[in-house]
């Protein structure tokens, strides 16, 4: 019998190797896989590089993974929220590095990786500061980026709802980046708030199917 | 900025009025995050317009009343919004995707400088020692069919923010439709910058001297005087 579930959280989170790759889902604090940061930043691993839209906020979550100095690396396309205390910190003492990516083509290179793509060119980016040294090519006129895959060794998903087979649905807009990263990642992660039995969820909508996801853990509110 | 151009500027909130009148009945519209947002308080009563936010929601509705906040209904600011009937959330490739490909009517947008080729400057000073950030910006500034740029036609020390070419970092190029300043709206077109409403009490010529390349008048240009608004 399949059976994704694991125990604990630290079950959850075992075996990331240093120097990983870590997808981490959420806009803001919606959809973030808190509880999951939290539990490897209580692990030995170092030299993380974590993707996700923004760089934590407060002391939780992500800013408390990065507090602990195993995040050596950021790529993200919105460090700057007020509340990004932390990362600011790092930043300015010269202890992460951060790569700027606007979000569609942080999204859009996820997605790739996933899909087994190999590049894709895209306006977004072209001619700015944060398309230079890329290839470019006028395509109908418009001139365009090629950007890369970016593919995880690890992704760590905030959902609602899943089943043994990892099948997962997720609450409102704290959707956003979570499909595209459990397809992009090696061992995908997922923390949700509940299990249901195989069938409950109507097939029609679930929004990743269970292929994508290796790890299902449940965090009861 | 002189008494005059003081005493007959429009408040933000006239500008996002003004912008309100603008958005057609059944757009797609995106909004910018900060000033912009004020512009859904002004859509013209029983125009139905869709707003998509860049976090994977279209059909998002005002602010929730106090206690019925969702951490997870929020829009692109991260502030806590509704889903109207008739809405839907998606993942953020989709959402994307109609930035990207062209779906979205009109997207507005904030700015620090805008070129007289509708050159967009809005996602980096040029402080360097601050990290950049540019969220959606780009996406927005490539993809949108119409970008309405909503700003202060000045700077807080005076300086024009409406350019020969920018000085700051570029989010995109030549893609500025219509800019909403607190004195004109003003069309950027194959001639440069074309004013077609001016702030009650002001001239072409005190808009000119705020204006740090050439600006023509429309030949039917108007006078903008929206509703004094609280």
């Amino acid at each position: 019998m399949i059976d994704k579930r694991v125990e604990t959280i630290s079950d959850a989170v075992a075996g990331i190797a240093d120097g990983a790759v870590i997808l981490s889902s959420g806009f803001g604090d919606a959809g973030a896989p808190i509880e999951l940061l939290e539990a490897i930043a209580k692990t030995n691993v170092s030299n993380l590089t974590i993707v996700s839209n923004n760089a934590g906020e407060g002391d939780y979550g992500l800013a408390a993974l990065m507090k602990t100095g195993k995040v050596s690396r950021i790529i993200c396309s919105y460090p700057i929220s007020a509340g990004s205390i932390v990362f600011q910190g790092l930043y300015n003492t010269g202890k992460i590095q951060l790569e700027v990516v606007p979000q569609g083509t942080l999204s859009e290179r996820m997605r790739a990786a996933g899909a087994g793509i190999g590049a894709f060119f895209t306006p977004t980016s072209a001619n700015t500061k944060l398309g230079e040294g890329k290839e470019s090519r006028i395509i109908n006129d418009k001139e365009y980026v090629l950007e890369y895959p970016l593919k995880g060794d690890i992704a760590l998903i905030l959902a609602k709802q899943a089943d043994r087979l990892g099948n997962v649905i997720y609450d409102k807009s704290a959707r956003n980046f979570s499909p595209i990263m459990a397809m992009a990642a090696t061992n995908t992660i997922v923390q949700v708030e509940e299990i249901v039995e195989l069938g409950d969820m109507d097939p029609e909508l679930i929004m990743t199917p269970g292929i994508f996801v290796n790890r299902v853990f449940v965090h009861t509110l | 900025m002189t008494e005059v151009l003081q005493r007959h500027s429009l408040t933000r909130r006239q500008v996002a009025w003004r912008i309100a009148q603008e958005i057609k009945e059944g757009s797609y519209v995106n909004l910018g995050i900060g000033s912009p947002e004020l512009v859904a308080n002004y859509i013209p009563e029983g125009r139905e317009i869709f707003f998509h936010s860049e976090n994977g929601i279209l059909g998002m509705g005002p602010a929730p009343e106090p206690g019925q906040e969702d951490g997870n209904l929020i829009n692109a600011g991260k502030k806590p919004v509704t889903l109207l009937p008739g809405g839907s959330y998606f993942n953020h490739t989709d959402s994307f995707a109609m930035i990207r490909g062209g779906h979205i009517d009109i997207c507005v947008l904030g700015a620090y400088q805008v070129a007289q080729n509708g050159d967009l400057a809005n996602w980096a000073t040029l402080d360097t020692t601050k990290p950049p950030g540019v969220g959606g910006a780009m996406d927005l500034a490539v993809g949108a069919k119409q970008i309405f740029v909503m700003m202060d036609h000045c700077t807080k020390g005076g300086e024009s923010k409406l350019m020969r070419t920018c000085t700051y970092p570029q989010t995109g190029y030549g893609v500025v439709k219509t800019i909403f300043t607190d004195l004109a709206v003003i069309d950027v077109t194959d001639q440069g910058f074309v004013a077609r409403e001016i702030a009650k009490g002001l001239s072409l010529a005190d808009i000119q001297a705020k204006t740090n390349a050439p600006l023509t008048l429309s030949d039917n240009y108007v006078i903008l005087e929206p509703p004094e608004l609280n």
